[in-house]
């Protein structure tokens, strides 16, 4: 299977909002440490390293 | 004339006057720590002349490593000198990792049954370097060829193509010596290094850790506690608690880079910290007795070549890591045992100078791994960036909740033998066998019948026969695979060496790594793996 980069979220708009509240209230420092932890668990759902490899050219393109 | 440059914990080895010149010593080695006093050990029981050098007459006062890991008292256990370690050492498996107050989960190194010898013991460096000595006292006494030369400073190197010559100074003036080989185990400032004027190039972390091991009586289990952001004052960012023999218990406590080392040496400054930290665990401060304290930092670097020309390096004088993983000594010990046995045969005359650069390939393979292993280790627990420190925090707060974390956290990744996979002079690998044993593996232990595997894989190289099966030693490029024949495998030595199979054929060498395995008897196989091992082509037919 290869990184899925086509639309997989049913719902855009609503997933959307519910990442933007999760940070509600947060300072830019408790932010940062939020992404951490979502990036970490995201990561470890995938778990397939050459998935994970693929994310992370994507996201520095 | 030699200057003393620290204390010495216990006198080993004092200092003689040489009546006559020496003659031509096939192998000379700088340096009596633990490294040294291996390779002189296995060097001297295979009957190759030995002389070592040292410019002390014992190991230094204070401990620098404690930890002590099952393939280095597998390989003292071949020496002769484990049983006293063990008996001495403080036997640990489990470890705690604490995040502030809270504990985030415990490991356990050694859930596996059927080993002689314990996951890891701790013992202070100087009582492990004496029993090292007491096992070449015994070799000696059964006429080993080992010779020690305390207050022995080398001050010269020079090689002369054909064999070295080596400037030697001592409290009655300076001699020559000649060696057919050198080896450089003179620590990791190493002044042989720098009489050959090589380089030594890699990371220096800006941290410093505060030693303090001290005596007390206390009923804390006998375990590894890390704390990330400890909740007691004054222990920085980090802090180790860890039990040694006679009571003494270890602190090490991450201080940070910018501090003024004199001052944090200071005995009733140390003492608040340290009475921070106990009081914390105990409600109280318990009496207590500093031992040793020593502040250090730390590099992990090695040399780019381990070999210059006649001359070899091994332990910290080639390759130097952080102490978290206990990579230091212990990665020390593989490269003694890798060099003493290819030493050896050179020497003897059997094989081609050519086997010696094996070392130099494997063993700086093995120096990255745990480069790579000790350095990681060292950037989670000391963060460099915003965003390291931010992910670091991440795995902390998340190692207590949920179980994927836990394996992010890195407070070392305890020493274990490198395997050298895909290395020239490993295989075939004819065997659909378990993971653990293929070729460039070292053996792993295992019950039999009268003990344990690994003392049957004493002497040189070994056909290690599993189950039924004829087999017969097998000569090739002069050198002997005798046969180990064990018929009925306890269920462990089975699943470890067999998995499905119900026989097996093991070639070993004589450092206990796995060159290749058959399910069957094959002399010819065999033969071409044993040329192939000692760097020959492969001939069709054993010379036997
Ligand atoms: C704080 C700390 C904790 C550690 N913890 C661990 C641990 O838990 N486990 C582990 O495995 N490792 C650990 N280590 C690493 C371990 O101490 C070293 O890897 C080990 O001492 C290396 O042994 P060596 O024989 O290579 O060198 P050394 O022990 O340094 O011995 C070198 C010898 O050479 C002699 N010498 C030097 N120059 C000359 C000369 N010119 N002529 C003659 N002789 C000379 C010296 O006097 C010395 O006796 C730790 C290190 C530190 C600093």
């Amino acid at each position: 299977m290869a990184l899925i980069l086509d639309p997989n979220i049913a719902d855009p708009d609503g997933f959307y909002d519910t990442l933007l509240a999760a940070h509600d209230g947060l300072s830019a420092a408790e932010s940062a440490d939020f992404n951490a932890r979502l990036i970490l668990i995201l990561a470890n759902h995938i778990g397939d390293r050459v998935i994970l490899t693929e994310a992370l050219l994507a996201a520095s393109d | 004339m030699v200057d003393t440059r620290y204390s010495t914990e216990f006198t080993l080895y004092p200092y003689n006057k040489q009546a006559a010149p020496s003659a031509r010593q096939p192998v000379v080695i700088i340096g009596a720590g633990p490294i040294g006093l291996v390779l002189a050990l296995d060097l001297g029981q295979k009957g190759t002349p030995v002389l070592v050098l040292d410019d002390h007459e014992g190991p230094g006062q204070g401990s620098k490593a404690i930890c002590f890991s099952k393939r280095t008292l597998d390989i003292a256990h071949r020496l002769g000198a484990a049983v006293p370690m063990v008996e001495k050492g403080v036997v640990w498996q489990v470890g705690k990792v604490f995040h502030g107050q809270d504990k985030l989960f415990e490991f356990n190194l050694l859930p596996e049954q059927g080993h002689r010898n314990p996951a890891f013991i701790n013992l202070q460096q100087p009582l492990f370097e004496k029993y090292l000595h007491d096992a070449v006292v015994a070799a000696q006494s059964g006429r080993a060829p080992i010779e020690i030369r305390g207050r022995n400073r080398v001050t010269a190197i020079a090689d002369q193509g054909a064999f070295v010559t080596l400037d030697v100074q001592t409290p009655d003036g300076p001699y020559q010596l000649e060696a057919d080989y050198l080896v450089a185990c003179d620590g990791a400032r190493s002044p042989s290094r720098d009489m050959l004027g090589l380089s030594f190039d890699g990371r220096v972390f800006q941290d410093n850790f505060l030693i303090a091991d001290v005596r007390m009586k206390a009923d804390f289990p006998t375990e590894r506690w890390f704390w990330f952001q400890p909740p007691f004052e004054g222990a920085g960012q980090s802090a180790l608690l860890h039990k040694q023999p006679d009571d003494i218990w270890r602190i090490d406590l991450q201080l940070g880079w910018e501090i003024d080392r004199a001052h944090e040496l200071d005995a009733a400054r140390i003492r608040n910290r340290v009475d921070a930290m106990l009081s914390s665990q105990t409600g109280t401060i318990p009496d207590y007795e500093l031992v040793w304290t020593s502040i250090y930092t730390f590099q992990c670097r090695r040399m780019q070549d381990f070999r210059a020309g006649r001359v070899f390096f091994a332990g910290d004088a080639a390759h130097q890591v952080s102490p978290f993983g206990a990579r230091g000594a212990n990665s020390g010990l593989q490269d003694a045992e890798n060099l003493a046995w290819r030493l050896d045969l050179v020497c003897k005359g059997i094989a081609a100078p050519d086997l010696l650069d094996h070392y130099c390939t494997e063993r700086e393979f093995a120096a990255d791994e745990n480069i790579l292993n000790s350095s990681r280790a060292t950037d989670f627990m000391t963060p460099k960036t915003d965003v390291s420190r931010q992910f670091r925090d991440a795995v902390l707060h998340l190692a207590g909740r949920h179980a994927f974390a836990r394996p992010f956290v890195n407070s070392g990744r305890l020493s274990v033998p490198c395997i050298y996979d895909g290395f020239a002079g490993f295989g075939p690998d004819a065997l659909n066998g378990p993971a653990v044993t293929r070729p460039g593996a070292a053996c792993p232990d295992a019950p039999v019948a009268d003990g344990f595997l690994l003392d049957h894989l004493r002497a040189g190289f070994t056909l290690l026969v599993l189950g039924d099966g004829v087999a017969e030693p097998v000569t090739a490029a002069g050198v002997t695979a005798h046969i180990v024949h064990i018929p009925t495998p306890t269920p462990a030595l089975a699943a470890r060496y067999l998995g499905d199979y119900s026989h097996a054929v093991y070639l070993i060498r004589p450092d206990q790594h796995v060159i290749a395995r058959w399910p069957d008897f094959d002399a010819n196989s065999i033969a071409n793996a044993l040329r192939a091992t000692l760097g020959q082509e492969a001939a069709h037919g054993a010379d036997t």
